[in-house]
C-alpha cells in the first residue's frame, strides 16, 4: 500500500469510487425536484438551502422546476399550521429520525403534536446521508436550528407587520406568536400566507434561542416510531412490500471472490412456489458495495425460495481466498507487530527510553474478526422498470439502509443509469451497527427485478447474514513501555496488524490506514515523553468493513488493557495511574500529531485532556471506586477511559467471577461527554446498548474463518449477550456540556470492554490479552 | 388444512406446502408483517407468537403442526395497542431499533400470564429473546411494571 493511499480517507476512497464508476447524467436528466414537494399543501412556507448555502424560503407553489435552488434540509409549514420536517438520516435505533427534527421544531417554536416527520429518499442535495460515524448530530445540529430560526422569524415578521410594531417585540412558543406585554396572539397557520410572501431573512437578522429556553433539546422524549414499534406496525426493510413483488434469496460463495462451476437450476424450479432462478455475476475488482454474485432464487414466497436454494447443488469455484485461516492468520498478526513496521506517530526516542528503563512491560493482544449481526438481516425491494429492448426506465427502491446515496451510487452504475435516476426511499432499519450502511443488497435486488421485470424483494436469511458479511478486522496490537523508578511511564511503542478496511474498496490496500490507526493509537492521550506507533502488513482475505466503534474495539482495548498492566507493574492504584499519566488539563495538538479528527476543526472539537480526566473521574466517584482495593477474590473492578467520534467516556465494571469461572457483569459505570445533548434519553440507552454490545463483543464475539469460509451461520455458533448476561445496573452520567455536540452511538464502545477485562484481572489475576473472554479458563481455588 | 385460526379469525392457507413454518405464511401470505424473521432456527426469539396461549416460535413451527390451534400475532395482542406489556414497554421507552421489541413483548405475555410474578432468576429464564441493541436492562424494567399492573 502506498503512502498516499494509506493517507487517503474512507470517505475519499468511496467518493473516488463513486465518480470512477458513475454513469455521466447527459444533459437532458432532470432530477424530478418536486419529489421533495410531494405531499406538501399548495401555499406552504417552505425553507430550503440552495447550492451556495444560503437559506432560502418560498412558497410551495412558486417553486417550480427551478434548478438553481438545490433544497437541502426543509421544512414545510403548511396552511393549517401542519410542520412538516424531512428526516434525512436513517432511523436504526438511535432516535436520531425524531431528534433531528426535535431540534428544527425547538428553534422554530413548533407544538410537537402538530410536527409530521417525512422520511427523506436518498438525495445528494440534500447534504450527507450516511448516518454512520455517530455523526448526525454533529454534522446538521446547527442547520437544523438555522432553518427553524428562519421560518420562525418570518412568522414572526408577518406577525409584526400585522400588529405595526417591530419584530423585537414579538416571541413564539408553542405554534403561537405573541406580542410581547400584550394578550395578543396570532397561530401559525394564521401567519403562513403573510410569512410566505416575505423575503428570506438575512443570517444576521435570525435570532436564536437561549440554552435556557430549549423545550425538547437536552430533554427526555420518547421515539416518533415508538406506538408503530410496540403494535406491529412499524415498517422495516423486511416487511416493504410493492404490488406483485416477488421474494428472492441468494445462494453465494463461501468464499469471497469464488464463483459458481455449477448448479442444478431445475432442481430448484420444481419446489412449488419457485418461478426461476437468476444467475448473478461476481462483482468485478475490489468488493466495494457490488453483490457478491451467485444464485437467486426467486419465488413467491421467502420460504419457497429458501426451499429452491437449498436443492441447487451449486459446486463453486472458490478462488485465492479458499486457504484463508484465521488460526494461522492470528499467527501471522502476532508474528508480524514483532518486527519494525512502518511509522505513524514517533516523538522523541520510545526504543532507548523503553530499553534504559527501570522496568520494561510488554504485551500483545489480539480481537477476531466479528459480525455484525444486526436483528434485522439485510433487505430491499426493488422496482426496475424496462423497455422491450431491456433499457431501464426507471428504477426504485425501499431499503433498510443507512445510506441511501449510496444505494443510488451503486445500483446507478450497475444499471447502467445515472445515480440520480435512482429513487430510494428509506424504511426503519431493525439495527445497522454500520452493515446497512454497505448495500451490496440492495444491487442485488436493482439487477434481479431487471431481470425478472417484476419488483423483487432480497431478504438475507441469519445465515447469509453471518457468512457473507463485510466484517469486523482482525487484529494484533503489540505495546511495549518503560517506567522510571517512581512508576512513571517514559517510553511507549505500540505496533498493530490488521486487514484494513481500505481494502474493501481498493485492491492492494494491505496495511492500516491512518485515519484506522487514529482510532485508540496515534491519539494516544497518555503524557508520555517518548511515543512511538508503527503499523505492519496485513493482506484482506475476505470483505472488511466497518462495525460500531470500528478500530476504537480493539485497539481502545489495547491500550487501556496496557495501561492497567503498568499500573499494576507500578504497584499503583489503576485509577490514580491513569490520571496522573494523562498529566495536566491540556489540548493534544492535533496538528503535530498529524490526527485528521475525524474531519472536526480543532478549535471547535479539541482533543481535551481535562474533559477526558473529568468523565475518569466521575466514572470512579460514581462507582466509590475506593472500594476495588477491598474487595475479595473472585469480585473485581477495572476501570478504563477513552476519546472516540469526538466523545469522551469513563467506565468502571464491577465483575464477579464464580470458582468454576463463570464471569457476571454486576455493574457498569460510564460517565460520558459528548459536548450539547439533544436526546436525553435516547443517549442514555445508546450508552446502556453500548454496554451490552460491549458485552458481545467481549465475551463472547468471534468470527473464526476456515478453508475461507465463516465457521458460524447463525446465534448458536456466533454468541451474543442475552438478558440473563445484562448488568445489574447500567449507571451512565451524562456531563451537561454546551460545547459543539460530538458523537454518542459508538462513543460507549471503545473504553468498555477494557474495563471489563481489567476488572476480571483484578478480581482473578488473570489477565486477558486475547478476545474473546469466553476462551479463557478463569476458575480460581 | 385449507384455514387457520390468526387472532380469532379462520384463515384460508389452503395451497400453502403444508411445511411452510407459521412465520411465512403470516408475512408473506397474510400480510401480517409485525412477526419478525431473526434466526430461522428458534434462538433468537423474534418470530414469537402464542399458540392456545404459549409462546411459540413460528420460523420452526409448520403450519401443518397448528392444527385448531388458536395463534395469535401483535396485530392480535390488544385491541388498540395498550396491552399492560405494550403500556409497559411504552413507559419505559424500552425500544431502539424496535425489531427485535415484537417477540420479546410477546414472551413476556405469555409468562406473565403463567407467572404473574417473577423474580430476576425467572427473568433471565424467560426473557431469553435476542436484542443486538442492548434494551435488556430496560425490559427488565419493563416486565415488572407490566406484571404490577397485570396482577
Amino acid at each position: 500500500m502506498s503512502n498516499s493511499l494509506q493517507h487517503t480517507t474512507l470517505r475519499q476512497w468511496i467518493e473516488n469510487a463513486r465518480r470512477e464508476t458513475a454513469i455521466d447524467p447527459g444533459p437532458t436528466s432532470r432530477v424530478a425536484r418536486r419529489d421533495f414537494l410531494k405531499g406538501i399543501a399548495a401555499g406552504s412556507l417552505v425553507i430550503l438551502t440552495a447550492k451556495n448555502g444560503d437559506t432560502i424560503a418560498a412558497r410551495a407553489d412558486d417553486l417550480g422546476t427551478d434548478d438553481s435552488l438545490s433544497p437541502s434540509l426543509f421544512v414545510a409549514i403548511e396552511p393549517d399550521g401542519t410542520v412538516k420536517i424531512l428526516a434525512h438520516r436513517s432511523e436504526m435505533g438511535t432516535g436520531i429520525r425524531t431528534a433531528l427534527p426535535r431540534v428544527l421544531a425547538d428553534e422554530l417554536g413548533a407544538d410537537w403534536n402538530k410536527v409530521v416527520i417525512v422520511q427523506a429518499k436518498g438525495d445528494r442535495r440534500l447534504g450527507d446521508q450516511n448516518t454512520d460515524g455517530s455523526n448526525s448530530i454533529r454534522f446538521f445540529y446547527k442547520t437544523m436550528r438555522v432553518a427553524g430560526a428562519t421560518a420562525r422569524t418570518m412568522l414572526e415578521q408577518a406577525a409584526a407587520s400585522q400588529w405595526g410594531v417591530n419584530a423585537t417585540e414579538v416571541s413564539t412558543n408553542n405554534h403561537t406568536v405573541y406580542l410581547n406585554g400584550v394578550k395578543k396572539k396570532l397561530e401559525f397557520h394564521q401567519l403562513v400566507e403573510d410569512a410566505s410572501k416575505l423575503r428570506t431573512p438575512e443570517p444576521a437578522d435570525l435570532r436564536f434561542k437561549s440554552p435556557n429556553d430549549f423545550q425538547y433539546i437536552g430533554r427526555k422524549f420518547p421515539i416518533a416510531d415508538l406506538d408503530d414499534i410496540l403494535t406491529g406496525k412499524a415498517e422495516f426493510g423486511i416487511d416493504a412490500r410493492i404490488d406483485g413483488q416477488a421474494f428472492a434469496v441468494i445462494a453465494r460463495c463461501p468464499v469471497v471472490g469464488g464463483v459458481v462451476e455449477s448448479y442444478d437450476a431445475e432442481a430448484a424450479k420444481v419446489i412449488p412456489g419457485v418461478i426461476d432462478t437468476i444467475e448473478l455475476p461476481r462483482f468485478q475488482g475490489a468488493p466495494l458495495f457490488q453483490q457478491l454474485g451467485g444464485i437467486a432464487v426467486i419465488a413467491e414466497s421467502t420460504w419457497a425460495a429458501w426451499k429452491g436454494r437449498d436443492a441447487l447443488k451449486i459446486i463453486w469455484q472458490e478462488g485465492p481466498n479458499a486457504d484463508y485461516d484465521t488460526d494461522k492468520f492470528i499467527a501471522t498478526l502476532k508474528d508480524t507487530v514483532k518486527a519494525n513496521g512502518q511509522v505513524m506517530r514517533n516523538q522523541g526516542d520510545a526504543v532507548t527510553a523503553i530499553a534504559d528503563a527501570d522496568r520494561k512491560v510488554s504485551a500483545t493482544y489480539s480481537v477476531p474478526h466479528l459480525s455484525h449481526a444486526p436483528m434485522e438481516t439485510t433487505c430491499a425491494v426493488a422496482d426496475v422498470k424496462t423497455n422491450e429492448a431491456g433499457d431501464v426506465l426507471s428504477c426504485y427502491l425501499k431499503a433498510a439502509t443507512q445510506n441511501p446515496q449510496a444505494v443510488q451510487q451503486a445500483v446507478g452504475p450497475a444499471l447502467g443509469i445515472p445515480n440520480d435516476q435512482v429513487h430510494c426511499d428509506v424504511t426503519l432499519l431493525g439495527a445497522g451497527f454500520g452493515r446497512k450502511s454497505k448495500p451490496d443488497y440492495c444491487v442485488e435486488a436493482a439487477r434481479l427485478s431487471r431481470i425478472l421485470k417484476r419488483p423483487v424483494h432480497v431478504t438475507w436469511t441469519r445465515e447469509d447474514d453471518f457468512r457473507h458479511d463485510y466484517f469486523h478486522t482482525i487484529s494484533a496490537v503489540h505495546c511495549e513501555a518503560g517506567l522510571d523508578t517512581h512508576g512513571k511511564p517514559t517510553g511507549w511503542l505500540m505496533r498493530a496488524a490488521y486487514p484494513t478496511i481500505a481494502s474493501t474498496f481498493a485492491p492492494g490496500a494491505d496495511a492500516p490506514a491512518t485515519w484506522e490507526a487514529e482510532m485508540g493509537l496515534t491519539d494516544l492521550p497518555y503524557d508520555v515523553p517518548n511515543v512511538r506507533v508503527e503499523v505492519g502488513k496485513a493482506k484482506a482475505h475476505t470483505r472488511i468493513g466497518w462495525l460500531r466503534a470500528v478500530c476504537h474495539i480493539f485497539q481502545n482495548f489495547a491500550v487501556s488493557s496496557f495501561a492497567d498492566e503498568l499500573a499494576h507493574a507500578a504497584k499503583a492504584d489503576p485509577f490514580k495511574f491513569l490520571l496522573n499519566t494523562l498529566g495536566d488539563d491540556r489540548h493534544l495538538d492535533i496538528a503535530a500529531l498529524k490526527l485528521g479528527n475525524r474531519g472536526a476543526d480543532p478549535k471547535e472539537y479539541p482533543y481535551d485532556i481535562g474533559r477526558l480526566k473529568n468523565v475518569l473521574t466521575r466514572a470512579a466517584n460514581n462507582s466509590s471506586w475506593e472500594r476495588h482495593a477491598q474487595l475479595p477474590k473472585g469480585k473485581g473492578m477495572g476501570i478504563a477511559c477513552c476519546r472516540s467520534f469526538l466523545g469522551y467516556t469513563g467506565h468502571v465494571v464491577e465483575v464477579s467471577v464464580s470458582q468454576e469461572g463463570v464471569v457476571s457483569v454486576e455493574n457498569v459505570w460510564c460517565s460520558i461527554d459528548s459536548g450539547t445533548i439533544v436526546s436525553l434519553d435516547r443517549v442514555h440507552a445508546q450508552v446502556e446498548g453500548a454496554t451490552i454490545m460491549g458485552i458481545s463483543q467481549a465475551m463472547y464475539g468471534e468470527m473464526p474463518m476456515k478453508n475461507g469460509r465463516a465457521i458460524h451461520s447463525n446465534f448458536d455458533g456466533f454468541q451474543v449477550a442475552k438478558m440473563i448476561d445484562a448488568p445489574k445496573a447500567i449507571h451512565v452520567d451524562i456531563v451537561k456540556n454546551d460545547a459543539a455536540p460530538g458523537g454518542v452511538g459508538e462513543t460507549g464502545i471503545g473504553s468498555f470492554a477494557p474495563a471489563l477485562c481489567n476488572a476480571i484481572f483484578a478480581a482473578t489475576g488473570k489477565r486477558i490479552r486475547d478476545l474473546p473472554i469466553k476462551n479463557h479458563d478463569l476458575s480460581w481455588s | 388444512m385449507a384455514t387457520i385460526k390468526v387472532n380469532g379469525q379462520q384463515r384460508d392457507v389452503s395451497g400453502i406446502p403444508a411445511d411452510t413454518p407459521l412465520l411465512w405464511v403470516l408475512r408473506d401470505h397474510l400480510g401480517l408483517t409485525g412477526t419478525k424473521y431473526g434466526c430461522g432456527v428458534s434462538e433468537c426469539g423474534a418470530c414469537t407468537v402464542h399458540i392456545d396461549g404459549e409462546a411459540a416460535q413460528s420460523c420452526v413451527t409448520a403450519i401443518s403442526d397448528i392444527g385448531d390451534a388458536s395463534v395469535v400475532t401483535i396485530e392480535g395482542l390488544s385491541e388498540n395497542g395498550d396491552h399492560p406489556v405494550q403500556q409497559a414497554w411504552k413507559a419505559h421507552n424500552v425500544p431502539q431499533c424496535g425489531y427485535c421489541q415484537v417477540g420479546q413483548m410477546m414472551t413476556c405475555a405469555a409468562m406473565l400470564a403463567a407467572n404473574p410474578n417473577p423474580n430476576d432468576d425467572e427473568i433471565n429464564d424467560g426473557m431469553w429473546n435476542i436484542c443486538r441493541c442492548g434494551t435488556y436492562n430496560r425490559i427488565r424494567d419493563a416486565v415488572k411494571t407490566a406484571a404490577k399492573e397485570m396482577r
